[in-house]
């Protein structure tokens, strides 16, 4: 590591190399060692009034921690954290911390911002690979029973909170596997698999207990589980209704959404196929449509599955681009290219019924639209097409109807989203709180979990109180 | 763990039936629902039809075929052996109502997909009149069972060796030119019930058929099994599996069910030559 560092800049993480990483699975960043952590951390002037703070969304007392990472209390450190972010070892990888902690870091205005998701990661991965494994205290027991339906970041957030608080938690999961999108969408080489099983088992050491392939809604009601003896549940279903464009050709074979492609890839961890049994296509030229974190994870698997070109196809301009900063470099460096302001109008396939090809439009940006954004307007004449054997959908998700439909009596937005007080969680029926991504629409990890913790609070205050 | 208790093999050993501990499902499934199940750790899931349920003994009965990979991992089971993850119910009910005269045509091992069905039309006070088929004599499933679930059995083989020589949509033309039937149900392999359909349609018999797309999660977040519906995308795994065959694009079906034929067979073949057979 250089000694003599320029005082503005912040200690790189070390990375495997594009090259490389771009065919394996493994995971891109390295993480910090114990001097490198020591040395980012001792940049942080421990503001008064510190910004960072106010960007998180669940106001972890950043110079907090990282005041302790440079005494070297790692321990410490976890702990503190801990009180306010159920996931750091996630939460560090994954925040979109450009727009949210580091956004708002001091340093960021002259040079670059404390790498706190860095940091964040480099004290939970410590933990992990040197700590005691013990367990937080935990309230006596109180009786109450709670069940919790779906283990994506929300749901986990709430069986934590509540089972320290002395009550019964049991997580129903419709896979076969728990964890949500943080089993199923996010891949091995950005969050591996082994991080969220271990949050998982130490839920289940403190006692939460697990049961998968619940589909709640067909396996089991919620007015059965109230009849079992439940007290409350917590609904934490996510967002898992793919989103298609509707255009000519679209049920070729060589279409997938990304749900369908990730879930193959990271759950039924497909890119060991044939040593596992659920195969994946490997296309040659793969097309991703869509640019937020779901399109960047969908091009940086069909890259690492050895593909020949991979093309990610954006109707808007690199600045709409809804990914974290840190995706969308990793995957520019990786050899993925970008078509921005280019918009699908129809795939073209064989007689076989595979898919050959898409033919696009280009776009310019016109007027703002409702979202505040320029909306994209097709270039007359402009149409161009480019060769595919494969296009991952990443548009967008909506709300599965599934459980809410039946659950007659649980109120909807619009769209199909739950309808939940936003400081409490609780939904329009009694004993019934969501949170999460079905409440919000997708959205991101850390405010799944954020919505986890003010539930869980409300919950328990409920269990003591009444409704 | 969802423990096999009992374990038969039929139609000389291409079909094979479990019957598998699975208490919560027993006791919601409904007729035309189907479960997905994974065998074990690096498993693929498998939507298989319930064929039977017991509620009281907290038991659903499968009955498949070895077609390829997966399904060849669970003829190894045994009774005793256990499905590592067995979910459902999934899908749609069969809508099942009092209409007079219904007509069940099953093919291959689509007629266990069609037993119970087919016992709920009868149960709810219908005439039901059955056709099943089988290249042979000796591929033929279920024949007793099909025969307690309606009130007249047809059967046929392709070759001649038992029943009516020749397909089912002969037999299917053979009941409509004689008498009215109020409602069909068609269940089998895709041109089979392109086929059925086809002549149903010219006499104007509404008809139901179960569909069987590529399915991965069966909860509708995929969208893996899409299928084309009176001109609109629906996903089989959530709005069906069962349509109206009248408005199903079959051709695509077949078509998208030919996906990953390549990697299915590679699996297969490395598979059979593991295990030496
Ligand atoms: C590919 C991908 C990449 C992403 N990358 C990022 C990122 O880098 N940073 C970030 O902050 N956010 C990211 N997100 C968004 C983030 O993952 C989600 O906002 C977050 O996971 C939502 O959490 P949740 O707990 O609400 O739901 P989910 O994580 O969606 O979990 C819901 C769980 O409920 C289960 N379930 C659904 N229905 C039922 C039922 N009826 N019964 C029982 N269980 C059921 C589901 O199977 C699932 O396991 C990404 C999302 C995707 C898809
Ligand atoms: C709702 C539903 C109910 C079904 N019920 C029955 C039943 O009761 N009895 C029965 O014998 N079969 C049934 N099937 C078909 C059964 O799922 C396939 O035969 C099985 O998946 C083949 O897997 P394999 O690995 O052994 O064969 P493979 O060699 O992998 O595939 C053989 C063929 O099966 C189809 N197939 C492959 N993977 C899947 C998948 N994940 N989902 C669906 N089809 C697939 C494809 O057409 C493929 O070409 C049903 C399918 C569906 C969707
Ligand atoms: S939880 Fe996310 S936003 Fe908050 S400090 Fe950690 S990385 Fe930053
Ligand atoms: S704003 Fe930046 S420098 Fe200030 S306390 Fe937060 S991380 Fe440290
Ligand atoms: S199997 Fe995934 S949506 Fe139907
Ligand atoms: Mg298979």
């Amino acid at each position: 590591m250089a000694k003599n560092k320029e005082k503005a800049g912040r200690v790189a993480m070390p990375e495997q190399p594009p090259e490389v990483r771009k065919r394996n699975f493994d995971e891109v960043p390295l993480g910090y060692t114990v001097a490198m952590a020591q040395e980012e951390a001792a940049r942080c002037i421990q503001c008064k009034k510190p910004g960072c703070v106010t960007g998180c969304p669940v106001q972890v007392d950043i110079p907090g921690f990282i005041r302790m990472v440079t005494e070297g209390d790692f321990t410490g450190a976890i702990r503190y954290i801990w009180s306010q972010n159920a996931l750091p070892a996630v939460c560090g990888r994954v925040c979109p911390q450009e727009i949210q902690c580091e956004g708002e870091c001091v340093l960021g205005k002259k040079g670059e911002p404390i790498a706190i998701g860095n940091l964040e990661r480099f004290c939970a991965d410590y933990e992990r690979e040197h700590g005691t494994g013990a367990l937080p205290p935990q309230a006596q027991s109180t009786g109450k029973r709670i069940a919790v339906v779906g283990s994506g970041p929300s749901g986990l957030t709430v069986a934590g909170d509540l089972i320290r608080k002395g009550h019964d938690v049991t997580v129903m999961e419709a896979f076969h596997k728990p964890g949500g999108v943080l089993a199923y969408g996010i891949p091995e080489f950005r969050l591996p698999k082994a991080i969220v099983a271990q949050e998982v088992n130490f839920l289940e050491r403190q006692g939460v207990k697990l049961e998968c392939n619940m589909v709640v809604g067909r396996t089991v009601t919620l007015d059965e589980l109230f009849e079992q003896g439940y007290d409350a549940i917590y609904l934490s279903v996510g967002a898992g209704l793919p989103r298609f464009m509707n255009i000519p050709g679209e049920n070729l074979i060589g279409i997938l959404s990304a749900n369908e492609y990730l879930t193959r890839a990271n759950l039924m961890k497909a890119y060991k196929f044939p040593d596992v049994d659920t195969p994946i296509p490997k296309g040659k030229n793969v097309i991703v449509l869509g640019a937020g974190n779901v399109a960047m994870d969908s091009a940086r698997t069909a890259m690492r599955l050895g593909a020949e070109t991979v093309r990610i196809v954006y109707r808007r301009s690199r600045e709409e681009m809804p990914a974290r900063a840190a995706e969308i470099h990793h995957a520019e460096e990786e050899g993925i290219e970008l078509f921005l302001l280019s918009n699908p109008v129809r795939y073209l396939g064989d007689d076989k019924g595979r898919l050959t090809g898409m033919e696009c439009l280009k776009m310019e940006l016109g007027e703002p639209d409702d979202s505040g954004r320029r909306r994209p307007v097709p270039v007359k004449g402009s149409e161009f097409t480019l060769d595919a054997d494969l296009v991952v959908v990443a548009v967008g998700s909506g709300a599965n109807p599934l459980l809410t439909q039946s659950t007659p009596d649980l109120g909807l937005n619009q769209w199909g989203y739950i309808l939940a007080d936003p400081q409490t969680g609780k939904t329009t029926k009694k004993g019934v709180w969501a949170g999460g991504d079905i409440v919000t629409g997708a959205a991101t990890v850390i405010l799944a979990m954020g919505a986890g913790r003010s539930a869980a609070d409300d919950i328990h205050k409920y269990l003591e109180w009444g409704w | 763990m969802f423990t096999i208790v009992k374990r038969e093999e039929m139609a000389q050993g291409t079909v094979i039936l479990n019957e598998i501990e699975a208490p919560l499902i027993a006791r919601k499934a409904q007729p035309g629902q189907f479960v997905i199940l994974k065998a074990n750790e690096e498993g693929e899931r498998i939507p298989l039809t319930m064929a039977e349920t017991d509620a009281a003994k907290g038991t659903i009965t499968i009955i498949y075929m070895v077609v390829g990979k997966s399904t060849a991992v669970f003829r190894d089971l045994q009774v005793g052996d256990a499905y590592q993850d067995v979910i459902g119910p999934l899908g749609k009910p069969t809508h099942v109502e009092k209409v007079g005269k219904v007509l069940c045509v099953g093919g291959g091992t689509g007629v266990a997909v069609l037993h119970p069905i087919t016992r709920a039309f009868k149960e709810a006070g219908n005439d039901v009149t059955c056709i099943i088929g089988a290249r042979s004599k000796d591929l033929l499933i279920l024949e007793d069972k099909m025969k307690a679930a309606s009130n007249d059995l047809r059967v046929c083989t392709d070759d001649g060796s038992y029943g009516h020589h020749g397909f089912v949509t002969d037999v299917v033309k053979a009941v409509l030119d004689k008498e009215k039937v109020d409602q069909a149900v068609a269940i089998g392999p895709v041109p089979m019930m392109k086929a059925v359909c086809a002549i149903t349609k010219q006499y104007d018999v509404p008809t139901l058929v179960s569909l069987n797309p590529i399915m991965i999660d069966g909860t509708g977040m995929c969208g893996g099994c899409r299928v084309t519906v009176g001109d609109k995308t629906k996903f089989a795994c959530v709005d069906g599996p069962e349509f109206d065959g009248h408005q199903v694009n079959f051709d695509e079906l077949q078509t998208r069910l030919r996906a990953y034929m390549e990697e299915e067979k590679a699996c297969y073949d490395s598979h059979c030559r593991l295990v030496g057979a």
